[in-house]
């Protein structure tokens, strides 16, 4: 059984709509000045006949820049609005982090809160009688219970809301944006609710715009722009091309004779990322080793030089430089031809997130520099989350320029 | 968990084509939360208000005190057998109900814009917790109605019996137009505005505090249109006693039943664009 199959789905929206005829008054003059006049309204899709399907247990990452789309196909989803053409067919219950405290009312206490907005959800009372402990528990208000949540800080807030959606236990999740809330043992314990929820053949629906997010918890993802899906596969490889897309940048780079880098001595050819299996790619997982290749062409043979790469991330700091220092190349001078140089960068050295290459070539003996080409191509590491990297069992936001898997050792002595 | 996999419901997602399907068996599958919407909305109200319960006795009780003091020395309707403060306080609990009941549901929309942009319910149900939580208020005061009765000289019979028929005509009919007006308040801001000057004047087309007969007869027939007139000539006859206007009562039915079904007909229309527009 699929659980969600889109056919054909189109959605128009009218700009102005909203505004035109905002009043009755204006309704009436619009009216009587469109006699005669032909009206005429600006039309827009924001969803332009898309089709796709989703299945059991797929956890499925929705980007896109704002006004792509994303929000419509979900309201689409949670059948808030009705899409203009094709169809969506949704089997079992959809429940939606769209905004988590719907129905939430100031007044009302945190227990007629949460059966309020577990009605909203379409929980039966029964259901909710049941599952009531454990929602208190998870949102950590056990002893606030009988107080009006305008009284709850904003966290307990939160917390609270997010239980209640999160035991909804809904066939199909919607979350958007909810993990930028609550603390971070509170943000590790929605990821884990997240997993469980995929895991029981489940499927989740993520909308975020922390692309690391989306490579390290969805198994796949749909780029959706101007209403149309651009690219459905691995969320990792989509993710790598959306970001490559928006920084104008590749995971490979091939220059033309008249427009490459360098002088009459070397000129860049090409450059590219990959990984173990020789295919170039945009998005890593942290825990393998990532290779970088370039390609340049010597055209006045005799001159000893050094390839290089600089690799910065997304703050613009340079993590490191790297020449080729093998005996090899090291001090002979280069014949006519083409050259391939790679450079291999261990598995787990990197943090999560982007990395902007810089090729170079330079002679070190006399600091000559035949070519240094800045932000050539671009990659991301993401972070699996399954416990067997740097992260370890952490879930939170990790700080460091690099994050290399370290080997510690700890002695312990019984105190006497 | 297990329960709710087992037969996974198959939505089907399309754009709304269907004239005339009023999906009254979805409200039925949510009449939990049509349950506690409305008790949601009567503890609110309770809670907000100072003296609470207390306001939904003095509001009909004051005017019609203040009715009484000015109508039984400066206009005499003397005509009619029943002793005015009755007339008028009866007439009054039903007016009260169907003016707040329509102005809540008028505003229903709006205030719970979250409800209409965020989840998905059946949106009929913002304006039916509305209308129905208000019957709190017209409940108290029909108990305070059945306590000072006793005290007037008025035949109670068997018609009291048929006045439960009258009280949920009121409940529909203002469901009616509360709906209408819900709907329109979300396309045109200006309702908020134009809702109080008409409940003014359908409240004085009405026969709220006073007797219709102190009209000339050449007028009488436009009452005949105005739903309220048979309503609340059936509902008095029923608890203070007095003939029933049969012509009148249906005909009041008749246009309510009306009034509802055009009303959900536009509001079905209307609510497949709320969460673009709202």
């Amino acid at each position: 059984m699929v659980p969600i199959t889109v056919e054909n789905l189109s959605k128009l929206y009218y700009l102005g709509l909203a505004k035109k005829h905002n009043s009755l008054r204006d309704l009436l003059s619009s009216f009587a000045s469109s006699i005669g006049t032909s009206s005429k309204k600006k039309e827009l899709w924001a969803l332009n006949d898309i089709s796709f399907q989703v299945n059991e247990g797929d956890t499925l990452g929705i980007i896109g820049k704002n006004g792509a789309g994303k929000s419509t196909l979900l309201k689409i989803f949670s059948r808030i609005t009705k899409p203009t053409k094709g169809k969506a067919f949704i089997r079992g219950r959809v429940g939606s982090l769209l905004e988590v405290g719907t129905g939430f009312h100031n007044e009302l206490s945190g227990r007629e809160n949460i059966y309020m907005s577990g009605a909203i959800m379409g929980m039966k009372h029964r259901e909710i009688d049941r599952k009531f402990d454990e929602i208190v528990a998870f949102a950590e208000v056990e002893n606030f219970l009988d107080t009006a949540v305008k009284h709850y800080s904003s966290g307990m807030f939160m917390r609270l809301a997010f239980s209640v959606a999160a035991h909804l236990e809904p066939e199909i999740l919607i979350v958007d944006e909810v993990l930028a809330v609550g603390d971070i043992t509170f943000q590790r314990k929605c990821l884990n609710k997240m997993h469980d929820i995929s895991d029981h053949g489940r499927t989740v629906l993520f909308v975020s715009h922390n692309m690391q997010s989306v490579a390290s918890l969805c198994t796949r993802a749909i780029w959706l722009d101007k209403g149309n899906i651009r690219e459905d596969g691995p969320a990792p490889d989509v993710v790598g091309s959306y970001l490559n897309a928006e920084a104008n940048l590749g995971n490979e780079r091939v220059w033309s004779d008249h427009d490459s880098p360098g002088d009459e001595i070397i000129k860049l050819r090409k450059i590219r990322v990959f990984s173990d299996e020789q295919q170039t790619e945009a998005s890593f997982d942290i825990r393998r080793s990532i290779s970088l290749e370039m390609a340049y062409e010597v055209l006045t043979p005799g001159k000893i030089f050094s390839p290089a790469f600089h690799l910065y991330n997304d703050e613009g700091i340079c993590l490191f430089a790297t020449n080729d220092v093998t005996q090899q190349w090291r001090t002979r001078p280069r014949e006519k031809g083409i050259y391939t140089s790679r450079v291999e960068i261990p598995a787990n050295l990197l943090a999560e997130g982007r990395f902007y290459v810089t090729a170079a070539a330079f002679s070190p003996l006399n600091h000559e520099t035949y070519f240094l080409e800045r932000d050539t191509i671009a990659f991301s590491v993401y972070d699996p989350l399954e416990g067997d990297s740097a992260r370890g069992d952490f879930a939170g936001v990790m700080i460091g320029a690099v994050r290399p898997l370290l080997n510690w050792e700890t002695d312990y002595r019984q105190e006497r | 968990m297990r329960e709710l996999t087992d037969k996974p419901l198959l939505v089907e997602i399309k754009p709304g084509r269907k004239w005339l399907n009023f999906d009254l068996g979805e409200l039925w599958t949510y009449r939990e939360l049509i349950y506690f919407l409305t008790w949601r909305e009567i503890k609110i109200r309770y809670k907000q208000t100072a003296i609470g319960v207390f306001w939904a006795i003095l509001q009909p009780v004051l005017t019609t005190v203040i009715f009484t003091a000015i109508f039984s020395s400066f206009a005499r309707f003397g005509s009619t057998p029943i002793p005015y403060e009755m007339f008028a306080l009866s007439g009054l609990l039903i007016w009260l109900y169907v003016n707040t009941a329509v102005s809540n549901a008028s505003a229903s929309l709006i205030v719970n814009t979250q409800l209409v942009t965020k989840v998905y319910i059946p949106r009929l149900i913002l304006p039916l917790a509305m209308i129905l939580s208000g019957l709190a208020d017209l409940l108290i005061g029909l108990l305070v109605l059945s306590l000072v009765l006793p005290f007037y000289p008025v035949h109670i019979g068997w018609q009291a019996l048929l006045a439960p028929i009258f009280v949920i005509e009121a409940v529909f009919l203002a469901l009616s137009v509360g709906i209408l007006s819900s709907a329109l308040n979300v396309r045109f801001r200006d309702v908020k505005h134009a809702l109080p000057f008409f409940l003014q004047v359908w409240m004085f087309m009405s026969p709220v505090f006073y007797p219709v007969e102190m009209l000339p007869d050449k007028w009488r027939w436009m009452f005949s249109f105005n739903p309220l007139y048979g309503l609340l000539q059936g509902f008095r006859a029923s608890i203070l006693g007095g003939p029933f206007h049969w012509r009148a009562i249906a005909m009041s039915l008749f246009v309510t039943f009306c009034l509802l079904v055009f009303s959900l007909f536009i509001f079905k229309k209307m609510e497949e664009d709320f969460a673009d527009i709202i």
